[in-house]
């Protein structure tokens, strides 16, 4: 290692110059951040188009090698990122909640492409859930449909940067108390989120004026807020 | 072209001679094919398949025809498409039933291949397919409510009947529709449902089917049996797609496939959608190949359409060209995987990819897309083809993927592990491969020549001199060998067809922002690399489909898997699928 380095001489100290080529000094933080954003570990795990576009990333002319993040593990316990690439659909968010829920921390989630993003051309579908973040916490937007190889990577550099602002003593898996996992919908009647039971009760009790699924009157009020 | 999938008249006087009481030709204008009374179905179907040779049942599917207005003749009609595995034009039979009660017989015994689509037009419609062995809802799950597809049903976003909104053109009053859902989210549960203590009902079923299957495979070894789930999220499963397996050691007693992971509602949103506007949907759908899902909409509109929607000859020319390459890219990209999944973990995928990507650059200069090219336009294609492309595309086609496939056959084909692990694997008979509806290289590797380019003509595939491939063994081996084979027959045609592009118009008259498609039904159907692609589409003469519906070949070659997997080791199941070649997006839509 050279003095050249940035990453790592900067805390401050004055290194002699004898001493350079076998000292470095650092924080833990630095070291620690740069670990871990040169070997971030996707979760081989593909939704929909999107995904596709995610192989071509890792593959022959994108190389996701160089980024030290071509190792896609097949188990969400060996994981560090998932990448959300696809429609998420009410039929598989179960799934991607309990594999979110399986991830060692630090973990982080992508979400790759319109339909991940905010549910994207199939929003209006029956079976289709608008955005991966009504479930789990979102790091990071990649917009498009499907991104391109070069979107992901500038999504997966944009990580990397978060992962860089990041200190060891401030992030919340280190602290003091467990982070509750997140309940896992149902599939019921429609996908029910155990978070929603109160406010779904409380709906459905409604004497009906309208039923729930009717979209409600036009509010004008409503609209000009939003 | 147009009159292809119409029936001839011989066989129309002679199903209805046959049947004078059970079969009337379908007389509503725009409409072919024959009305069937529902008790007579089963008597009809058999002579069609054992006296008159229509042995293969390419799509069955259900339309909703509903009208709120007072004394419409509302009902549910489930229409079927015929074809002779030895070519030729469909015979299409309809039967009319209530929608309340609606009960239709299942054709599963007479044709196996209709399994999935009945149990598909079940959980979709509410259509009840007597007699059918395994009636479960297929894309949606056990306990959902109600059947989406039908037209009276909205689902909780629903803002209005057709497209283009009113929230966002004219008027331009945005609103995101969430703020309009109590729960913020795309959900809606009956009246007085309580979700406390919710039990889930949907794999208890699945086990209970799985555990029948296993028991009539074998009743009387009394061995510990263990069941296995692999997917929706396993590396090898393509996708998000399960497959629910019972096995007795290694050995598979039982497989369920489990699918509708991504069941984006393709069709439902496709009929509120312009015509236009279902064109990038499509895309969408196998999305490794676009361009064939493109061509597969295009040909079923411009059927309706008629002749101001005949597209000039460069651009069927410039469609041939598209359709082929995309062809090949697809092979590569099935290749690669497939030999993944033979356990030559991503060495044979990145070489394929190369090759791909270097497609895909065409598609990109030409489109301005590596993947949802969104091309075909009613009439034409969206864009000429960019300077220097059609040079690009030369070199590609006479110099470089020539000696990459050779280069693939030469390293893939005689290896000793690869043929060790898929000769005599998955076997498929010809008989089989008909009953269950296969299509495209599955079919092929069983032994039945039956390509739609050549069985049923379309676009203007009539002018290429290419090999129909086929292969006898009907193994994984067989279904990997084929498409090596393919592809040098895309090159073939590829090469004839750029010899002879001709200049001129691509388009047929101006690119419309809406285009105006008469009355009544039309199944447009291309042989997309996966298969047979249909689209069955019904126009009431309004801006958007009254029924949109994709006949995809991966969902159904699927259906053949069980029959491929059963009996053999666990371990073999990833190879089976890989060789039927799925793409999820077009199983679930
Ligand atoms: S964002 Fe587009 S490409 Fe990606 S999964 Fe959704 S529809 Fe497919």
């Amino acid at each position: 290692m050279t003095d050249t380095n940035p990453t790592v001489n900067s805390a401050g100290y004055e290194v002699p110059p004898e001493l350079r080529q076998n000292v470095a000094i650092t924080t833990l933080d630095k070291i620690w951040n740069m670990g871990r954003r040169y070997s971030v570990w996707p979760m081989m795990f593909g939704l929909a188009c999107c995904a596709i576009e995610m192989i071509c990333t890792a593959a022959s002319r994108y190389d996701l090698a160089r980024f030290g993040m071509e190792v896609m593990r097949p188990s969400p316990r060996q994981s560090d990122l998932m990448i959300v690439s696809g429609t998420v659909t009410k039929k598989m968010i179960p799934q991607i909640v309990r594999l979110y829920n399986q991830m060692p921390e630090p973990k982080y989630v992508l979400a790759m492409g319109a339909c991940a993003s905010g549910g994207g051309p199939f929003k209006e579908g029956y079976n289709v859930v608008s955005g991966v973040d009504q479930y789990v916490p979102v790091d990071v937007y990649v917009p498009g449909c499907p991104p391109t190889p070069q979107a992901l990577l500038h999504g997966l550099m944009k990580l990397q940067e978060k992962i860089d602002s990041e200190s060891i003593t401030q992030v919340r898996w280190y602290g003091k108390e467990d982070i509750p996992a997140i309940p896992v919908p149902l599939l019921g009647p429609d996908l029910i989120d155990p978070r929603d039971n109160e406010l779904i009760k409380q709906e459905t009790s409604k004497k009906p004026a309208a039923p729930a699924a009717a979209p409600a009157a036009p509010a004008p009020a409503a609209e000009a807020a939003s | 072209m147009t009159e292809a999938t119409t029936a001839a008249p011989v066989e129309k006087s002679e199903l209805e001679k046959r049947f004078p009481d059970a079969v009337k030709a379908d007389a509503r204008p725009g409409y072919a094919g024959f009305l069937v009374d529902t008790s007579k179905l089963i008597e009809v179907a058999t002579a069609l398949r054992d006296e008159m040779g229509y042995d293969y049942l390419s799509s069955v599917t259900a339309v909703d025809y509903y009208s709120d207005a007072p004394n419409a003749e509302n009902f549910i009609e489930v229409v079927y498409h015929f074809y002779k595995s030895t070519g030729g034009g469909a015979l299409e039979l309809k039967v009319q039933t209530p929608r309340e009660n609606s009960t239709v017989p299942s054709l599963t015994p007479l044709y196996a291949g209709a399994d999935f689509q009945e149990r598909e037009a079940y959980d979709l419609y509410g259509v009840n397919f007597e007699g059918h062995p395994d009636q479960r809802r297929i894309l949606m799950w056990e306990g959902f409510a109600g059947y989406p597809m039908r037209k009276d049903w909205k689902e909780a976003y629903f803002e209005e009947e057709v497209k283009p909104f009113k929230n966002r053109w004219p008027e331009g009053q945005v609103y995101r529709i969430e703020d309009r859902n109590p729960f913020n989210k795309n959900n809606a549960y009956p009246q007085g449902f309580d979700p406390t203590g919710f039990k889930e009902t949907d794999d208890p079923k699945l086990y209970e089917v799985l555990e029948r299957a296993a028991r009539e495979y074998s009743e009387d070894i009394d061995t510990e049996q263990v069941v296995v789930n692999l997917g929706p999220q396993h590396p090898s499963t393509h996708g998000v797609f399960r497959m629910a397996v019972r096995l007795d050691g290694e050995t598979i007693v039982a497989l369920k496939p489990v699918m509708g992971y991504l069941h984006r509602n393709h069709e439902k949103i496709g009929e509120r959608n312009t015509w236009t506007m279902n064109m990038p949907f499509t895309d969408r759908l196998d999305y490794l190949s676009s361009m064939s899902n493109n061509f597969g909409y295009a040909l079923a509109v411009e059927k309706l359409m008629g002749d101001k929607a005949a597209p000039p000859e460069r651009a069927e020319y410039i469609r041939v060209i598209m359709a082929e390459l995309t062809r090949i890219s697809n092979h590569l990209w099935a290749i690669g995987f497939l030999l993944n999944d033979l356990g030559a973990f991503f060495t044979p995928a990145l070489y394929a990819i190369v090759e791909r990507e270097l497609i895909l650059d065409i598609f990109e200069a030409t489109t301005g897309s590596r993947m949802m090219c969104n091309y075909f336009r009613f009439g034409g294609v969206a864009r000429d083809l960019p300077e220097g492309v059609l040079e690009k595309i030369k070199s590609l086609v006479t110099e470089r993927l020539p000696r990459k496939i050779d280069e693939l056959d030469i390293y893939l084909s005689e290896n000793e592990l690869v043929r060790s692990r898929s000769e005599g694997i998955g076997v498929i008979t010809p008989e089989e491969a008909i009953a269950f509806s296969t299509a495209g290289p599955v079919l092929r590797a069983s032994g039945v020549p039956y390509d739609v380019r050549r069985a049923d003509p379309y676009s203007i595939y009539d002018r290429f001199k290419f090999d129909v491939t086929v292969r006898q063994h009907g193994d994984v081996y067989d279904r990997y060998m084929i498409r090596i084979d393919e592809m040098r027959q895309s090159l073939q045609i590829l090469n004839q067809a750029l010899k002879d592009l001709p200049g001129g118009e691509i388009m047929n008259g101006k690119n419309p922002y809406q285009v105006r498609v008469p009355a009544g039904e039309s199944y447009g159907r291309v042989e997309g690399p996966k298969g047979e692609l249909g689209f069955y589409i019904v126009s009431n003469g309004k801006g958007n489909p009254a029924r949109y519906h994709v006949r995809a070949p991966s969902f159904i070659n699927l259906t053949v898997l069980e029959k491929m997997c059963v009996g053999q080791k666990v371990a073999d199941v990833v190879v089976n699928l890989g060789s039927i070649d799925i793409v999820l997006g077009e199983v679930d839509r």
